[in-house]
């Protein structure tokens, strides 16, 4: 009996084997793409921050639609191909791997800062070692200002504006308003929510010196199921207002946690926007109180944004997370057909110091000198949408409205980059 | 101060009887079959999803009943035709028995459900503050899951020491031989007391999912630490689940409400630079390592008291 068992899974062992082999003898369609121009898009589709991952696939499968109804890239139709990185930096690189593997030399990622770096890194010194087959990263949302400056790369281009960016956006409107004195941090515990906190402290000390800073909390990444105790403490403090670079279920949850104990601070938040935040915002009533800071809103006055958000609010039952996706994707096209080329190589040579009219209006540059995208800033507050608002979100009948726009000019913080330029 | 202090031991209770529902059904297995049932908090998530289901079908009280009885028939076929015949060839089977089984529910789950959470929501009737404490709201719903949780925990108290059936549990505990001379059928006892533990598990999940967020990760996120609340209380011991799920629950909730760190003590003496390593230790605050002091709990127990608080055997 005993001897029987290591038979048993030798033949299984065996026919594992016989199977893997085959399948890699089969022949990979790499090069059979020639009627399509692939993004890999590497982000997590499963566990915590799936429903994120999930909502930004149907956001750049409808940008694609768009461009392809327009003509494609080169002449060519562009397709967005899932990799689920399950939120593990790990996982990130071997799903880059793969898609490089499948022949696709345009990645594109959002979700984490550390899993972007990574990544910038590996496609960086995949290059290097592999000229002419060189892979770009094409970055929509990792915002930590370290990749447009000491870890900045020629192959990375950025198309959100950076932490940096965000939080002077977001100390900027806080001069105009006097009713803020006691700020609450809250913040998750990686890179990103780091830098949100010290941004927020360096800020605040220029623009708003009189605002009293009643507390500095970091909590883990996408681990707390139950906001509670936090918003406990938040409350004990004093806190008029709270800053926080939270997003996905984190925000969502912070402010049902909010909602739950009666909480009313007014929330600067990076990500309220987020799947849950709207009906987490509705629920605590906090009407006009919950601020977002990005590049675009869906209610702004502008004819062209407004038929697309409908478009993909039709199709798809979600709202236009990313704005900058839009620029990203539609700026990749026109490169590829300036450059006659989906040669990363050729194309990169052309997003490089690329100007670009934005989705929502105004003038945008893909800087050349840290390949950071420089463009138009909002802050949206959310509450009842008024006649002339078209977009709600998710159906609780609030949506955003602007209130305040940063120009480009003020955003244009510096860089340390020292850009290796291929030759 | 005070209102911080109330809430945070509200907050602490509710989720230490949360944890004590799960780990009440672990430490009973446990004592009986001497397995630790790694898929335990499979059973959780599982109470979850089919409570979701069934309260989008027949509305929040049918789920309360149905889901921990469904889960619980599962975790009964599961004993009776998985384990039992695995345990013929040993603990070390078993364990890897229950170690594919977290897999294989985690997989199932995902196919049904898929990988995003659900829109598990709290009932509307139950949607509204109960009461006021200074000026912070505390939850009806809430208020619901601690008043439900603590009647099941008495009414597992009264089932286990004053009725029949839970003599017979008990007894089959320390004498499994003896209780099955005298013409008791022990191996259907392990059978229904398997099912018990996973219908409290499910219970847990049903209440807690539409609370929280019910995903298909959240038997990860929960799992470990239901195995330092029975080493801590003692493996088998169900008044030290009891103690040790509250204390780790209060633990977690204080820890977070903690501003301490070594800088605010010793700040005026010695104040590192920024940036470097000291500074680092210096300034991190309880709140942040409260995550990990469940298992330092664990460590220090092993060490100084390897049978537990309430425990009488060796972990």
């Amino acid at each position: 009996m005993k001897w029987q068992m290591p038979k048993k899974l030798l033949g299984l062992a065996a026919v594992g084997l016989v199977a893997g082999a085959g399948y890699l003898a089969l022949p990979q369609k790499t090069e059979a793409q020639g009627a399509t121009i692939k993004i890999a898009y590497v982000d997590p589709l499963s566990g915590p921050m799936a429903g994120i991952g999930d909502t930004g696939l149907k956001n750049f499968q409808y940008i694609l639609e768009d461009i392809n109804a327009k003509g494609g890239a080169n002449g060519k139709k562009l397709e967005i191909v899932p990799f689920d990185n399950k939120l593990n930096a790990q996982e990130t690189i071997v799903q880059v791997q793969k898609a490089i593997d499948q022949g696709i030399r345009i990645i594109t990622q959002g979700n984490g800062t550390s899993f972007a770096i990574a990544i910038s890194e590996f496609v960086t010194k995949y290059n290097e070692r592999n000229p002419g087959k060189e892979v770009v990263y094409l970055n929509y949302a990792a915002v930590d200002p370290i990749l447009t400056n000491d870890k900045c790369s020629y192959w990375h281009f950025r198309w959100d504006a950076n932490t940096e960016q965000k939080m002077a956006a977001i100390t900027t409107f806080l001069q105009g308003r006097k009713d803020v004195k006691k700020m609450y941090l809250i913040n998750q515990d990686y890179a990103f929510g780091h830098g949100v906190r010290d941004l927020a402290l360096k800020f605040l000390k220029e623009k708003r010196p009189d605002i009293e800073v009643v507390g500095n909390e970091v909590h883990p990444l996408a681990k707390v199921s139950d906001f509670a105790p936090y918003i406990a403490k938040i409350k004990a403090s004093g806190a008029d207002s709270v800053i926080t670079g939270n997003w996905g279920n984190d925000i969502s949850l912070l402010i049902k946690a909010a909602a739950d104990a009666g909480l009313q601070v007014n929330f600067f938040t990076f990500y309220a926007g987020g799947t849950g935040g709207p009906t987490a915002v509705k629920q605590a009533n906090l009407s006009n109180r919950v601020f977002a800071v990005g590049e675009g809103f869906a209610n702004i006055p502008h004819k062209a944004s407004q038929d697309f958000e409908k478009g993909l609010r039709d199709k798809y039952k979600v709202s236009l997370f990313y704005p900058r996706g839009v620029n990203q994707m539609r700026m990749l096209a026109a490169a590829i057909n300036q450059a006659k080329s989906d040669d990363p190589k050729k194309f990169a040579a052309v997003l490089h110091g690329m100007k670009f009219e934005v989705f929502n209006g105004g003038q945008g540059e893909m800087r050349a000198s840290d390949h950071q995208f420089m463009q138009p800033m909002y802050m949206a507050s959310f509450g009842p949408i008024k006649a002339d608002q078209p977009f709600d979100e998710e159906g609780t009948g609030w949506g955003w409205t602007i209130a305040g726009k940063v120009d480009t000019k003020d955003t244009n913080v510096s860089t340390t980059c020292k850009m290796n330029k291929p030759s | 101060m005070a209102e911080l202090i109330i809430i945070s031991t509200l907050n602490g209770v509710l989720y230490g009887m949360l944890l004590f529902l799960m780990a009440s059904g672990l430490t009973l297995i446990f004592s009986m079959m001497g397995v630790l049932n790694f898929a335990h908090a499979s059973f959780y998530m599982l109470g979850a999803f089919l409570g979701f289901q069934i309260s989008q079908w027949a509305g929040f009280i049918p789920a309360l009943f149905l889901a921990p009885l469904i889960a619980g028939g599962i975790g009964a076929l599961v004993e009776r035709y998985g384990l039992r015949t695995v345990h013929k060839n040993g603990h070390v089977a078993e364990l890897l028995f229950t170690f594919g089984l977290a897999f294989i529910i985690e997989e199932v789950i995902q196919m049904i459900w898929g990988k995003l959470s659900v829109d598990y929501r709290v009932p509307t009737w139950l949607d509204f503050p109960a009461f006021t404490i200074y000026a912070t709201n505390y939850p009806a719903y809430k208020t619901f899951m601690l008043v439900f949780s603590i009647a099941i925990f008495i009414g597992l108290i009264y089932l286990l020491t004053r009725t029949r059936a839970g003599l017979i549990i008990q007894a089959s505990l320390t004498h499994p031989n003896m209780v099955g001379m005298l013409g008791h059928n022990v191996p259907r006892v392990f059978m229904l007391v398997f099912g018990l533990g996973t219908a409290l598990a499910a219970i847990a999940g049903v209440i807690a999912g539409a609370a929280y967020v019910t995903q298909s990760n959240m038997a990860a996120l929960l799992g470990p630490i239901l195995f330092v609340v029975v080493v801590v209380g003692g493996l088998g011991s169900l008044w030290g689940a009891f103690v040790a799920s509250l204390l780790i629950g209060l633990l977690q909730t204080f820890a977070i409400a903690s501003d301490w760190s070594l800088n605010k003590f010793f700040g005026d003496f010695i104040t590192p630079t920024r940036g470097t390593l000291l500074f680092d230790v210096w300034t991190v605050t309880i709140a942040q390592i409260g995550p990990i002091l469940p298992y330092l709990l664990l460590v220090l127990v092993l060490i100084f008291r390897p049978t537990g608080l309430f425990g009488t055997r060796e972990t």
